[in-house]
């Protein structure tokens, strides 16, 4: 009884959580705009994480190397991700926009080889690091680490502007009505390509808010993508496709799974749950947990 | 002896004489051609028929750990480690293709559940580091028995081996070509309701080609450590592999025999020539230039290079037939 309860309330279990509901928000935001991306365009971006990767290389070299005020920086690249999304629709989605859905994932697989090695050629196989140091501080025993707290607050912040956007603005709305039905919206006099246009750039800045906060705590790599990028694929599926706040959930059903089996087991292993879980769960539930 | 066969007896017997002829460097390419080779095909067995697995990287590390595991810790002969780690890939390819297929799972949602699989194999692989040393990758000990160990330092013996498992996998693909099989998974890629309707066995169809598909891939990877004597999760599996095995198989051509072998000689030339063109200096090189011509293919070429070939092929044909009185 006594190993339970300590167990329970074992502090640094505590921290793991507290940790695994911060990274949850992160991962939020990102299945958010993966979300929409599939949703309204039905593409899966398999490149996804690897948007957010440029990003964080250009908060890097632009803040750490050219010595801009790291604000800025982050501006550009959400400017530029958001940029990097509407290329990459532009580019690779339009022309198969009416072949077979898998062969759009596998244009944006061959985009993610392609960021990769770019970003391997280009910069090298080195860990970079930001060089801000942001605090920690504690509540009682529990140390948290500010560049956590500002990533949750702002990915809340990101996800809440992004619902007020979809169910307040006429643009909003008409992304909505495409996601549910892509014919009647062209008779009804919606510009398609307009919506899948606006969408990805969207999308982008999303993955580039995402590198902003990413880039507070972790180093970045070429294979970055490669850590976090199928992690987000599993949220969006279970949360069912395009259901927003769906996705929201199991982003920190996700975020708690990888803390937890991370405290209790190893960091791969707490992956490998995450992942047996998804399949379990799309084998229970293919239409997603948190759908109707 | 018919035009096509003979074509076919002239491949065999160039392809047998390379070892005479090709410098040791060039026999090196080759063998990984052939046992690449090996693999995507078995992928385009069923990616052919729409069903786009992203997780034969999965069965691929399976088949490579198991034999070298049980070796390095057991001592267990590759003879009984191969099979075991096919029938470990089988079982998986089971597990993972029979609730898919039950369900129809299919599209988006079958590559994403069979990349989760891969993921899982490629972060077990890694965190039984202990064992399998991890990220680092592994060494099967090597002993002076060849044939017990089923390790040749001689290069020519290991190309006449994955030259004739080649063939097999080949043949094996060409004799289920156009048979009642075939017709049957062609349907189903095509409209499984009526494929189901017209009274086809649609889960057993699927679980058929995916279980073979998946035991070649297994036997193709346990192979390849046979071969490099090394093995690390990054090339035998995870989604790096599993989608270097989807994109060799379509640039190739999945839907022609030799497409996938195509496949795989198309880009293993580019990567060796990209790297004594550039040196290692610029590591990145190939894959940048590969991811590109990856995303044309899918655009300008779905049928691959092969598919292209034939379709110009056809086109002749009928010109030539057209003109004849």
């Amino acid at each position: 009884m006594q190993a339970v309860l300590d167990t329970v309330f074992d502090i640094y279990l505590l921290e793991a959580m507290l940790n695994g509901v911060l990274l949850g928000g992160v991962l939020a935001l990102l299945a958010l705009g993966l979300n929409l991306i599939f949703g309204v365009i039905d593409v899966v971006w398999i490149c996804y994480a690897e948007l957010v990767m440029c990003g964080m290389y250009a908060i890097y070299w632009l803040s750490a190397y050219f010595g801009w005020p790291f604000p800025v920086a982050c501006l550009v690249a959400i400017a530029g991700v958001a940029g990097l999304g509407v290329l990459l629709h532009l580019v690779v989605i339009e022309p198969i926009l009416n072949s077979a859905p898998i062969n759009q994932l596998l244009a944006t697989g061959g985009m993610l080889f392609f960021l990769q090695s770019l970003a391997t050629l280009l910069f090298g196989t080195d860990f970079r690091n930001l060089g801000i140091r942001l605090p920690t501080f504690a509540i009682g025993d529990i140390y948290l680490s500010v560049a956590r707290l500002i990533a949750f607050a702002v990915a809340l912040v990101g996800a809440a502007a992004l619902y007020l956007y979809l169910s307040r603005t006429y643009m909003g709305t008409a992304i909505r009505a495409i996601a549910q039905d892509r014919e009647i919206m062209g008779l009804m006099g919606v510009d398609q390509r307009r919506i899948y246009l606006i969408t990805s750039l969207v999308g982008g800045a999303l993955a580039g808010l995402g590198a902003c906060l990413l880039v507070l705590q972790y180093d970045v790599h070429p294979f970055i993508g490669l850590t976090f990028g199928p992690i987000l694929f599993m949220i969006c599926v279970l949360g069912g496709l395009g259901n927003m706040l769906g996705g929201m959930i199991a982003a920190f059903v996700m975020g708690q799974i990888i803390a937890i089996g991370g405290y209790f087991f190893s960091s791969e292993l707490a992956d490998v749950l995450a992942f047996v879980l998804f399949i379990v769960m799309i084998f229970l539930r293919p239409q997603g947990i948190f759908s109707r | 002896m018919s035009g096509r066969t003979r074509l076919w007896a002239a491949l065999v017997v160039v392809l047998a004489a390379l070892p005479l002829v090709l410098p040791d460097y060039f026999l090196h390419i080759a063998i990984q051609v052939l046992l690449w080779g090996f693999v995507y095909t078995a992928w385009a067995m069923m990616g052919r028929f729409g069903l786009t697995s992203l997780g034969h990287g999965a069965f691929m590390g399976v088949g490579a750990y198991t034999s070298a595991l049980l070796w390095n810790l057991y001592d267990v002969t590759p003879w009984l480690g191969i099979p075991a780690g096919v029938g470990l890939a089988v079982l998986l390819a089971l597990l993972i293709g029979y609730p898919c297929f039950h369900l129809r799972i299919v599209g988006h949602y079958f590559a994403l559940v069979t990349l989760a699989l891969s993921q899982v194999v490629a972060l077990l692989v890694v965190a039984a580091r202990d064992v399998t040393g991890g990220s680092l990758g592994m060494t099967p000990h090597a002993v002076d028995r060849p044939l017990y160990a089923l390790q040749f330092p001689d290069r020519a013996t290991f190309y006449f081996i994955a030259l004739a498992l080649w063939l097999a996998v080949i043949a094996l693909r060409q004799r289920t070509d156009g048979g009642m099989r075939s017709a049957a998974l062609q349907a189903i890629g095509e409209d499984e309701t009526a494929a189901a309707a017209v009274g086809i066995d649609v889960l057993r169809e699927k679980l058929r080609v995916t279980v073979v598909s998946a035991a070649i891939t297994a036997f193709g990877g346990s192979l390849y450590v046979q071969y490099l004597m090394y093995v690390n999760p990054d090339t035998v599996s995870g989604v790096g592999v599993s989608l270097q095995i989807v994109f060799a198989s379509i640039a190739g051509g999945m839907y022609g025999v030799l497409g996938p072998t195509v496949g795989a000689l198309l880009t293993l030339s580019l990567t060796e020539g990209l790297r004594i063109a550039f040196g290692t200096h610029f590591i990145g090189a190939a894959n940048t230039i590969y991811g590109i011509l990856l995303i044309l293919f899918i655009i300008f070429m779905p049928r691959g290079l092969v598919g292209v070939a034939e379709g110009a092929l056809a086109r002749r044909a009928r010109r030539v037939k057209a003109a004849a009185p």
